[in-house]
């Protein structure tokens, strides 16, 4: 770690000139975004510096309940965020519950064993690692499954005559939602994939370049790139089947109706900032 | 035989009818009725309460897509899912005789859904339930976008399938072809199912 560079907030304030230029950039053409880049700006900055306070009290405590505790908040955030991003929400409950257990367990799950087998602190839930770790995981697997049930519920809406003509054809919930589901499926997978194709080429990770910038060698950031990589891939994987699952039985009943009446009425206008 | 009883939504109902096989009841009501959400009811296809008897067998008795294949629902807006018309409709000696009934060439398999007319994909759809040879058919409008000539071989076909002993249920805005093809004919209006004489329905 010898080559790491310290930054000052001066390098801070010097770099956020780029977003100036596009401030005034918009205010002379009247773009009309200075405003919602000022917002995001400055939101950016106080979540993460508190997000770095937050976190440097946390491995100073070193508690396995608050870390969980940390994890299920964290879980519970990109949660609402997956509610948030649908345009055609599962009505009550399930509209928030679907899209967040199905991320949180497969988050969980792939987060613990990696934590258990491959990376193996010491101890094994030290909030440096696990936090991060997660962190990650959860992100992507947020961005799957929102997607996947975005596409799921909308299709569904736009494609409800044909799914019923297939149930009074006689076909199961399930043989009829196949075509639909799968489409959900797909779109959830779509970034994962996409990402996965890219790596290296024409992105390089922000983990692996964050290492790189502080002095890990080359050779190792990738190893942890690959591996987190899988990872992250695997949980968003285990979460798009598991939202898109829950989602296709609670929009379908046993008598194999499709229950759109279980979305909600109408849209009110999304408030959170992408 | 097709014994409905109490069967009732947030909209219509209880209504009762009862059908000997090979009968045919018109539906007749202004739209907005309910006429169609009283088919989609009796198919289960929406949350309802009541019995439907077939052939002295009740609907709860078995899975709904069991139920779906023996009381086979045409709605008036047909659904389709795949580009072309043979995706939606297996080739058998049943069908190839059902689309010639209506007039289509053998080709029509490999045609685009995409290009069919409403009245097509009505015919079409006609077709595709019949071959899953039901015991009873329900039919919401099902010469709506059809030519005189066409609505001929439709109504001709239905004839055919009592000939075979299927109960139909015809939701229908023409008094005169529930004439022509209903033995009863049936007023719904605010949800109550009153069995009318041609002459009021005209």
């Amino acid at each position: 770690m010898s080559s790491y560079l310290s930054l000052s907030y001066f390098d801070l304030a010097l770099a956020s000139i780029f977003l100036l230029i596009n401030g005034l950039i918009s205010i002379a053409f009247k773009l009309g975004l200075a405003k919602k880049l000022l917002i995001v700006s400055v939101r950016m900055v106080v979540q993460l510096l508190l997000v770095g306070l937050l976190l440097t009290w946390i491995f100073a405590v070193s508690s396995p309940w608050l870390t969980a505790l940390i994890a299920v908040a964290m879980g519970l955030f990109a949660g609402r965020e997956i509610w948030a991003r649908q345009e055609r929400k599962i009505a009550g409950i399930w509209g928030f519950g679907i899209g967040t257990s199905a991320m949180m367990f497969a988050g969980m799950f792939v987060a613990l064993i990696a934590l258990n087998t491959q990376i193996q602190p010491d101890p094994w839930w030290s909030p440096r690692f696990a936090l991060p770790l997660f962190g990650m995981i959860l992100g992507n697997t947020m961005t799957g499954v929102s997607l996947a049930l975005d596409t799921l519920t909308s299709t569904l809406v736009r494609e409800r005559p044909a799914v019923e003509a297939r149930l009074l054809l006689g076909m199961t919930r399930w043989q009829a939602m196949a075509p639909f589901t799968r489409a959900g499926l797909r779109s959830g997978f779509m970034p994962i994939i996409n990402a996965m194709a890219a790596m290296g080429i024409v992105a390089l990770p922000g983990m692996m370049t964050g290492q790189i910038l502080s002095g890990v060698a080359p050779q190792e950031a990738v190893k942890y790139q690959i591996l987190v990589m899988f990872l992250i891939g695997g949980a968003t994987g285990l979460g798009v089947i598991g939202a898109t699952f829950g989602a296709t039985m609670r929009l379908t009943d046993e008598r194999h109706r499709l229950r759109l009446d279980r979305l909600r009425r109408e849209e009110p206008k999304s408030t959170s900032p992408g | 035989m097709l014994e409905i009883k109490s069967v009732r939504s947030e909209i219509f109902g209880p209504l009762n009818l009862h059908l000997e096989a090979g009968q045919c009841a018109a539906i007749l009501g202004k739209s907005g009725s309910g006429k169609s959400l009283f088919l989609r009811a009796i198919a289960d296809l929406d949350p309802n309460e009541g019995q439907v008897w077939l052939n002295g067998i009740e609907r709860s008795a078995m899975p709904a897509f069991e139920w779906r294949r023996k009381l086979v629902l045409v709605p008036a807006e047909s659904g389709w899912w795949a580009d072309t018309v043979g995706e939606h409709l297996a080739r058998t000696d049943e069908t190839d005789q059902l689309l010639a009934d209506l007039d289509f060439p053998s080709e029509v398999l490999n045609w685009q859904v995409s290009r069919l007319s409403t009245g097509e994909r009505q015919r079409l759809a006609i077709i595709r339930a019949l071959a899953l040879k039901p015991i009873a058919l329900m039919l919401d409008e099902p010469t709506a976008a059809l030519d005189p000539e066409a609505t001929a071989r439709v109504e001709k076909l239905i004839e055919q399938q009592m000939g075979l002993g299927v109960c139909v249920i015809l939701i229908t805005h023409d008094a005169e072809q529930a004439a022509r093809l209903a033995g009863v004919t049936y007023l719904l209006a605010d949800g109550k199912l009153t069995q009318t004489s041609l002459e009021t329905a005209r």
